[in-house]
């Protein structure tokens, strides 16, 4: 090996050890004893002993299992982020397939609405919305939880560049063969756009995941608290923080969004990367 | 804006197709962000019983409060850190990554996964790094002779959220940037590498103009992921403290609004931050355009 290559093997894994390292000690610290962490005292092994405390934080036993069960958190947030990401792919996709495949009264003006909401995220309208939900008396409901998220443009743009795409000829065959535009969809529009609608799950998904704000206001019972407010209240501001209950906590919120995204990797990556152009 | 050839015949099918989506736009967007404007523009007695129209009074409150100020001022350079950190060293990595050929998949899946890193789980991370008295890099810190204690310290904090916040959005600039790399036809560089371009030379010469697009694309994206979705970030490391030394623009409109139920300011704060939001998604329009050209 030359040493420009060796310094770029070098680099990279320094890069990789960046990433790997930090989550790793988050692992060996969560099996570890919450006295000994609080005084600083963190192995880089994991303590085999120790593991019970993912039972522990799952089903909410314990000493300082104050934020309840885990696991009622894992499926609000799994539910949540499936309901976001599902919501948000057939919602997009109708409107994407109208825009691309018909012409209406109206269109340029729906298709610039739609538009302008581009990235306004829900943080920026998070106090109107909080009282425009709050009227709909969807506070603390699970509707209340997914529908300003669902509302987004992205998905709509991607899947309507796809549509663009798809051949003159191949409508016009369709059309030959006397299949109705709800027939082309189904039968040749939402296969030939799979790739697209794969990576929009995962990075719709991850999305809906993640959010932390909106469900932090949106939602005050405790039944239907995300993983994300309940690392945060686990981590607290007075008294005692059980260290390892944040960081089991902190896996297992990490797991499921890691694991989408490394099992549809190939489809993701390409997905995200020419959506973009 | 690009069309298709041939369409279908029929206008309610469409009409019926688009309505989810700008139902949901109209209800949730549009709503909400007229909402937020007339709420900037009232003012609540202080028993809550009436509101008047005040006119731009919000606003001129807004900016004749140093502390407002102080906060924007704190936003650009918090959103500046964190878009140069992540993006800086998503670059490197990528030109790494693209240069080696063994170990390819290893690089790229190992720089991919934490772009499932949810901002909360990297506070916690970060947390477990450098908190005072649970860090594991403390100590070390502590033998360098750093005082280190980012509850009491103003840069400290500044510095924690800029890390934490940096370190989660790496691998989204990594994609980004290798996909853009991987774009550029090998035989330009290796005609560079010919006429004898080092690789510095190389980069500035070639790569880094046609990277450019890209790079004013995540720019934009960089700065609207540090603006908002970090909030979780900051809240779970220092809820915005030491005193308001980590309060963006985003934690202020959260502690105005939603903590101490200050409606107007709130809302004309929020309505601040749609234009800027506005304003920068036009800027990435304008690049996606740009670098749409170029490719």
């Amino acid at each position: 090996m030359t040493p420009s290559r060796l310094l770029t093997h070098g680099m990279l894994l320094v890069g990789v050890l960046l990433f790997f390292l930090p989550v790793w000690l988050v692992f060996a610290a969560s099996t570890q004893d919450a006295s000994a962490l609080s005084r600083g005292e963190i192995s880089i092994l994991p303590r085999l002993e120790g593991f019970g405390i993912y039972w522990q934080v799952l089903t909410g036993t314990g000493a300082g299992a104050q934020q309840g069960a885990v696991w009622r958190m894992l499926g609000v947030s799994f539910a949540m982020a499936l309901a976001i990401a599902g919501g948000k792919l057939v919602v997009s996709v109708l409107a994407a397939y109208a825009v691309a495949f018909f012409r209406f009264p109206l269109r340029l003006v729906c298709f610039w609405v739609i538009f302008l909401t581009l990235m306004l995220p829900v943080e920026v309208r998070i106090m109107p919305t909080f009282e425009l939900v709050a009227d709909f008396g969807l506070i603390d409901s699970f509707g209340g939880l997914v529908l300003p998220l669902v509302a987004s443009a992205t998905a709509t743009l991607l899947y309507r560049q796809t549509f663009l795409l798809l051949p003159d000829e191949l409508v016009e065959a369709a059309r030959m063969d006397g299949a109705g535009p709800l027939r082309f969809l189904r039968d040749m529009a939402l296969p030939l756009s799979a790739t697209n609608t794969a990576a929009l799950f995962v990075i719709l998904f991850v999305y809906g995941w993640n959010q932390y704000l909106w469900p932090l206001i949106a939602v005050t019972d405790t039944n239907l608290q995300t993983i994300m407010v309940g690392i945060v209240r686990m981590i607290g501001t007075e008294g005692q923080t059980y260290w390892n209950r944040v960081m089991a906590t902190a896996m297992l919120a990490l797991v499921p969004p890691v694991l989408v995204v490394l099992v549809m990797q190939r489809w993701f990556v390409k997905g995200l990367a020419e959506g973009s152009t | 804006m690009s069309e298709r050839r041939t369409v279908f015949a029929g206008s309610a099918l469409p009409v019926l197709l688009v309505a989810p989506q700008v139902l949901l736009t109209a209800v949730f967007f549009l709503w909400p962000a007229a909402r937020a404007v007339q709420a900037s523009l009232e003012r609540g007695d202080a028993f809550g019983l009436s509101v008047r129209f005040v006119g731009l009074a919000n606003f001129a409150d807004l900016f004749a409060d140093p502390l407002y100020i102080a906060a924007i001022w704190r936003t650009l350079f918090f959103c500046g850190a964190v878009s140069l950190i992540s993006m800086g060293t998503a670059l490197l990595l990528a030109l790494c990554a693209d240069a080696v050929v063994r170990g390819r998949v290893f690089y790229r899946t190992a720089l991919i996964w934490p772009y499932a890193v949810a901002p909360v789980v990297s506070a916690a991370v970060w947390l477990l790094m450098l908190h005072p008295q649970v860090g594991w890099l403390t100590p070390a810190l502590e033998r360098l002779g750093i005082a280190w204690n980012y509850r009491l310290d103003d840069a400290q904090a500044m510095l924690l959220v800029i890390l934490a916040s940096a370190w989660k959005q790496v691998s989204y600039n990594f994609i980004f940037f290798l996909a853009a790399l991987q774009a550029i036809p090998t035989s330009l560089v290796e005609a560079a590498r010919m006429d004898g371009a080092g690789p510095v030379r190389r980069f500035l010469t070639i790569l880094f103009p046609l990277l450019a697009p890209t790079t004013g694309f995540l720019l934009s994206v960089n700065i609207a992921y540090s603006a908002f979705e970090t909030f979780g970030t900051i809240e779970a490391l220092t809820r915005g403290g030491p005193g308001q030394a980590t309060e963006t623009l985003m934690m202020k409109v959260y502690r105005d609004g939603v903590v101490n139920l200050d409606l107007g300011a709130s809302s004309a704060q929020s309505v601040v931050l749609m234009a800027g939001t506005m304003g920068l998604v036009a800027l990435q329009v304008l690049m996606m355009r740009r670098r749409r050209d170029v490719a």
